[in-house]
């Protein structure tokens, strides 16, 4: 594979600075004839130095598993990355420091193990189906109800008792004091106070360090039942199964970090202006020009938080006499957004275009409440991935209706941009749909990026009108240059301009990751929500203590997993959600399954009945497109045995059959 | 839950039941029962036919709303007609002749913000636009430390401070800034511009009342709105209207149940430039009975000897505010805003301010940086007090020598308001947007003479929020942000050109049909 090596700024406006040149040195004719006895992955004749350097530039993001020199005897000739040979090595073990650097790097982005375990994450054909959603016997539904009544049960009775004879201080916010009203009403903090309290140490988990492969927990310790914490001064290395960092780009290391430092050593750290003062900098356009290119739409603007993107977008571009049609789930910031504009809001059933058409038809049909004025204009609003069910939005689904009801589309791809498609531009490249019959396509910048902030890529015409009208642009602050170029550069790398091959390499892993996740915990007899190829997964817990029990026991196997409950999902679907990286491996995924099947077990929430996957595999013979007929031959026709796969087999299979259709 | 909800529950369990009542083993002897039942008992049978037929209604019959009273029925045909004839306005509005010439005529930065820029025209220019009023933009120490945090935590927290995006260095800089106010904790938020808009609607829900000063800026209007409190003005900085207001909120709520009441006003005015009485608003509060929620966005980092802002100038024990809003985004260069307060007012934002649980943290370096700041301005309280001096210089070339305008900001903010004079108003007839057309011409016409200045922007969106009774028109004004990053003779070049600009746009003949100033 030719090493060529880019400058991060050579399609910036920047003027590049001599030291980038210095720190990234050419290579060498030497280097290019020792390819002839190389693995690709071997670098040879280069100082220390200069392979720690080439290393972060290397086509594979994943730094060789041995960083140092290594000699292979093996005959893979250059421009042959797929070549799954180990490099025979013959070389001395490398020193304590780099041995160090190696791991530090690594636990920020794991070495890929093979080349297989790569995927192309691209919708096959056929209509979108509805992932089915399986649920687990009346008997857990029921007993989770009644968690809940003995929960509140017992928070009334503790309240009681404790307002009359416990601590005055824990009560105080609640009674008037002193003339002012309780700042909490009551009703309002007793799920805090007697719900999230008893579990609180699973949320808020202080970090430290990058939040990349593995995260670095602060430990901390609660001697009155989580109302304070104690830290204990101890660290605690976690695989991280909780952060959005779908791309793998929080890294301290590499082309990234090493721009951003650039920037900021030349730039400084703030704008210290909104955009429409003075915070308008060349870096701002052509990041707003790059991500334009990215999403493939005609123009782009860029904000200092993606939260306020949605929030402060709505405003600007629907009001009083228009309608917002918002899909049930969709975030917080949409919600806000919606609420601020003036709008008339409707929501329709979670990703259902049924429910959508109808909810547009009598729309069009009534008009506006009372006066039964036709609409200005419809809005409709989805998320190209949700983040707490994993569904992804049927985009040509919402599209069909879009020729035929003439509304307007408002896409939030916070969670899609990047992790979904071929090339990573969310989900109209995953669905293969032309970006410009999306009119708003809305996303952030925080996760896949790993940088801050959120965008609106749309028409020319929309975004120079946003950007005179919308509140964000005029008086928020201009996101800060060393983001900015966060966001840049990992922009290049992705399409490839930057670091050619890592790009691909960090889509293709996310793919087969999330794919090879799913199967695994399907198998193992998980209920789990949400599409193949989402990277969002979520297991169902249903009962309110499984909750922070698994939390723990994920805790004590050195995993940090993401729970949530009621209020942020139904009161009964509790769960717990991975999100898959592309910093991951074959191995965190294999250590994550095996956790998941003790912790299954021992917590009893392997509840799948097989609806939804992960069933036994067909007899030699049979491929999925016999199946049908196999069943009726053998008189198996709608029996589905819940699958409970041991571990070792969904280890075996797994690799090979993420790649196919999943079953 | 409302009543039909329980009941559809009901029946979902029922019909739960129902299918798992199948699999329990004996109900096929149950099945048997109710079989044999039929043929000895019609009656019976008939009964329960007509509670299953009414059961089976229940379930297919629409979940029925109460807003259609009005629903007009039509067939699909119908419905199919209006489809096809609707046609919907375009997406969004063309832009204005004024936005287009504003955006237009926008400078871009090239390079680094600081007291002088180069723009992308090639020209360097002087920069009274930035908020970076000490340029710790360019302090070389930030920039040291802000490396060292980019190479131990990235970039982005990639993630929410609920689920693992807090960091130690945010838990620091929390800490720093409450001791650096006085105040017993503080929470960081990723953005300053969102940071009240999401602390006023934490606290303040439906039911309760909000006394508002009539010119806060557009964040906190947007908090108002999205509390759905009951919300009363009060004439801008005009405290016994303050207290009659209040004087009034209490006497009529004497009798009703004790809501939750707050003050929410400004300490540096965003649009106005001048500053609270805080001694006296404080009094007023423990009077009455409110809290405060004060956006110090203007003044965290300006007043006082060390710039801890409204509370340090005007001698405040921070502790008697309830809730102290401010930026890290401003003059501190770093990133986000924080609310500093009481332990449980910090801790209830992090359960329910929406921009803070819904949103990703901070990125590392921004709040190091802004912990940086902070310690900066407090071994060094000499920046304040030149750059302090740079805007009296400002100021002595502007406000008493300008025939045009006037200075209505206070004497230490280093954000100068410039706007008309009320008797060239009256003189020259100017309508708002007269107003804004030359003021957007001195802009212009400054810059090209190599002093970037800005207008006050965002008058028709903050004009446009729905807030009943609110209504409060922002003066056009010029806007000359002061820096101590310059010496006393570009300040006061500087200050000469800004005035020359204004008086040569005002005499030039296409403006000057209106006659000229009184003076
Ligand atoms: C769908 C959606 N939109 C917007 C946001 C807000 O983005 P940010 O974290 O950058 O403020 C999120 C973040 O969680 C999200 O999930």
């Amino acid at each position: 594979m030719p090493r060529k090596l880019t400058n991060p700024f050579s399609t910036s406006s920047m003027p590049n600075s001599e030291r980038t040149a210095e720190r990234r040195p050419s290579q060498s004719k030497g280097s290019r004839i020792t390819q002839f006895f190389s693995t690709p992955k071997s670098k040879e004749q280069l100082s220390a130095q200069q392979t720690l350097q080439a290393m972060q530039q290397h086509q594979g993001i994943s730094p060789p598993t041995i960083s140092l020199p290594t000699i292979s005897l093996s005959t893979a000739s250059a421009g042959e990355p797929n070549s799954d040979e180990p490099a025979t090595t013959l070389f001395q073990p490398p020193s304590v420091a780099e041995e160090s650097r190696r791991l530090r790097v690594e636990s920020q982005f794991g070495p890929l193990i093979s080349q297989s375990h790569r995927y192309i994450s691209a919708h096959q054909g056929k209509p979108l189906e509805a992932p089915v959603e399986d649920e687990p016997p009346y008997f857990y539904v029921l007993t989770t109800y009644l968690s809940y009544l003995i929960l509140i049960f017992f928070g009334h009775t503790r309240d009681f008792f404790g307002k009359r004879f416990g601590n005055k201080k824990h009560y105080e916010a609640l009674k008037v004091q002193n003339g002012y009203a309780p700042l909490n009403d009551d009703f309002d903090n007793f799920y805090v106070r007697r719900l999230k309290m008893r579990i609180d140490d699973c949320f808020a988990r202080p970090t430290t360090g990058v939040p990349g492969r593995y995260i670095t927990l602060m430990d901390r310790k609660s001697d009155d039942f989580n109302r304070t914490y104690q830290f204990t001064g101890t660290y605690t290395e976690t695989l991280n199964m909780s952060s959005y960092n779908y791309l793998g780009f929080a890294q301290s290391e590499g082309p990234c970090a090493d721009a951003v430092e650039e920037v900021v050593r030349k730039y400084g750290l703030a704008s210290c202006s909104p955009r429409a003062d003075s915070g308008t900098t060349d870096l701002a356009l052509e990041v707003e020009r790059e991500i334009a290119q990215f999403v493939g739409k005609p123009a782009a603007m860029v904000f200092s938080m993606g939260f306020v993107t949605n929030a402060a977008s709505f405003p600007a571009l629907v009001s009083k006499g228009c309608l917002i049609l918002s899909d049930e789930l969709n975030h917080a910031s949409i919600r806000i957004g919606a609420r601020l504009s003036g709008a008339v809001i409707r929501s329709f059933k979670h990703n259902n275009i049924d429910d959508l058409e109808r909810s547009l038809r009598e729309a069009i049909a009534q008009g506006q409440p009372r006066t039964h004025r036709p609409w200005k204009k419809i809005l409709v609003a989805v998320e190209g991935l949700y983040s707490m069910e994993g569904t992804m939005v049927d985009l040509p689904g919402v599209l069909t209706l879009k020729k035929k009801y003439k509304f307007f589309l408002y896409v939030d791809e916070a969670h899609s941009i990047g992790a979904l498609g071929p090339r990573g531009r969310g989900v109209c490249d995953y669905f293969g749909v032309d970006p410009a019959e999306v009119d708003i396509l809305m996303g952030t910048l925080t996760k896949s990026f790993g940088a801050n902030g959120g965008y609106i890529a749309a028409d020319k015409h929309v975004i120079d009108k946003l950007k005179s009208t919308n509140a964000a642009t005029i008086l928020g602050e201009t996101a800060a240059p060393s983001v900015l170029m966060q966001i840049s550069a990992s922009l290049r790398i992705i399409t490839g301009d930057l670091a050619p091959g890592q790009g691909d390499e960090r889509l293709q892993r996310i793919a087969w990751n999330s794919r090879y996740l799913r199967l695994g915990l399907k198998r193992l007899g998980f209920i789990v929500y949400g599409n193949d190829d989402s990277p969002i997964i979520p297991v169902l817990l249903y009962h309110p203590a499984k909750i922070s029990a698994f939390s723990h026991e994920m805790l004590k196997r050195k995993i940090s997993v993401v729970v949530v409950g009621y209020p942020a999902t139904p009161l009964i679907s509790s769960r717990v959600r991975f999100c898959v990286s592309s910093a991951h491996n074959k191995d965190d995924m294999d250590r994550l399954l095996a956790a998941c099947d003790e912790v299954g077990t021992i917590l009893d929430v392997k509840y799948s009945t097989g609806v939804a996957g992960g069933l036994a595999p067909l007899p030699t013979g049979v491929t999925p497109e016999t199946e049908s007929e196999w069943r009726k031959a053998n008189g198996l026709e709608g029996v589905i045995s819940p699958p409970r796969w041991k571990l070792e087999d969904v280890i075996a299979c797994g690799a090979e059959d993420a790649k196919k259709t999943l079953r | 839950m409302d009543l039909h909800e329980v009941q559809a529950q009901l029946t979902e369990w029922l019909d739960e039941a129902a299918t798992a009542f199948q699999k329990v083993p004996g109900s096929a002897v149950l099945i048997r029962y109710v079989r044999s039942s039929y043929q000895n008992d019609p009656v019976r049978s008939a009964i329960e036919l007509i509670l299953v037929i009414f059961f089976i209604r229940y379930l297919l019959a629409p979940s029925y709303s109460t807003s259609k009273q009005n629903f007009i029925k039509l067939t699909e045909d119908e419905i199919d007609e209006l489809v096809e004839e609707w046609v919907p306005e375009p997406l969004v509005a063309p832009q204005t002749a004024l936005e287009e010439a504003e955006m237009e005529k926008l400078p871009v930065l090239v390079g680094p913000t600081g007291p002088k820029v180069k723009i992308a025209n090639g020209k360097t220019v002087i920069n009274l636009a930035s908020y970076n009023f000490y340029n710790l933009n360019a302090n070389e120490q930030i920039k040291e430390k802000a490396v060292q945090t980019l190479r131990t935590y990235g970039v982005g927290p990639c993630g929410p401070p609920q689920f693992y995006g807090t960091q130690d260095v945010h838990m620091r800089t929390e800490a720093d800034i409450a001791s650096y106010l006085g105040t017993e904790s503080c929470i960081a938020y990723a953005q300053a511009f969102s940071t009240i808009s999401s602390v006023i609607p934490a606290f303040c829900k439906r039911g309760d009342i909000i006394v508002a000063d009539r010119a806060v800026n557009y964040s906190i209007r947007r908090g108002l709105e999205i509390s759905r409190s009951n919300i009363k003005w009060y004439n801008h900085g005009d405290l016994d209207d303050l207290e009659r207001v209040m004087k009034k909120v209490v006497e009529e709520q004497a009798k009703k149940k004790l809501t939750r009441r707050f003050i929410v006003t400004e300490a540096l005015f965003e649009t106005v430039g001048d500053c609270n009485d805080l001694p006296r608003l404080v009094e007023l509060k423990e009077k009455y009975k409110f809290r405060i929620i004060l956006d110090e966005t203007w003044s965290f980092g300006v007043l006082g000897r060390t710039g801890r802002g409204l509370t340090e100038a005007q001698n405040v024990d921070p502790t008697q505010v309830d809730m102290i809003v401010g930026s890290l985004a401003g003059p501190l260069c770093g990133g986000g805003g924080f609310c500093a307060g009481q332990k449980d007012v910090v801790e209830h934002q992090r359960l329910t301010a929406a921009s803070y649980t819904f949103s990703a943290a901070l990125p590392a370096m921004l709040a190091m940086t802004a912990s940086e700041s902070l310690n900066i301005l407090q071994s060094n309280p000499e920046i304040l007090q030149q750059c302090r001096e740079n805007i009296r210089f400002m100021r002595a070339q502007l406000d008493p020598r300008s025939d045009w305008v006037t200075c209505t900001s206070a004497a230490e903010n280093p954000v100068m308001i410039l706007v008309f004079k009320s008797e060239v108003v009256k003189a020259r007839r100017l309508s708002i947007e007269d107003q804004e057309r030359l003021l957007q011409e001195c802009v212009d016409e400054s810059l090209a003479n190599g002093v970037w200045i800005t207008r006050l922007k965002g008058m028709p969106i903050t004009n446009s929020i729905g807030l009943k009774d609110g209504a409060w028109t922002v003066t056009p004004a010029l806007k000359v942000c002061i820096t101590s990053g310059l010496s006393k003779k570009d300040v006061e070049k500087a200050g000469v050109t800004i005035r020359h600009a204004i008086t040569k746009v005002m005499t030039r003949k296409t403006n000057n049909k209106l006659g000229l100033p009184a003076a």
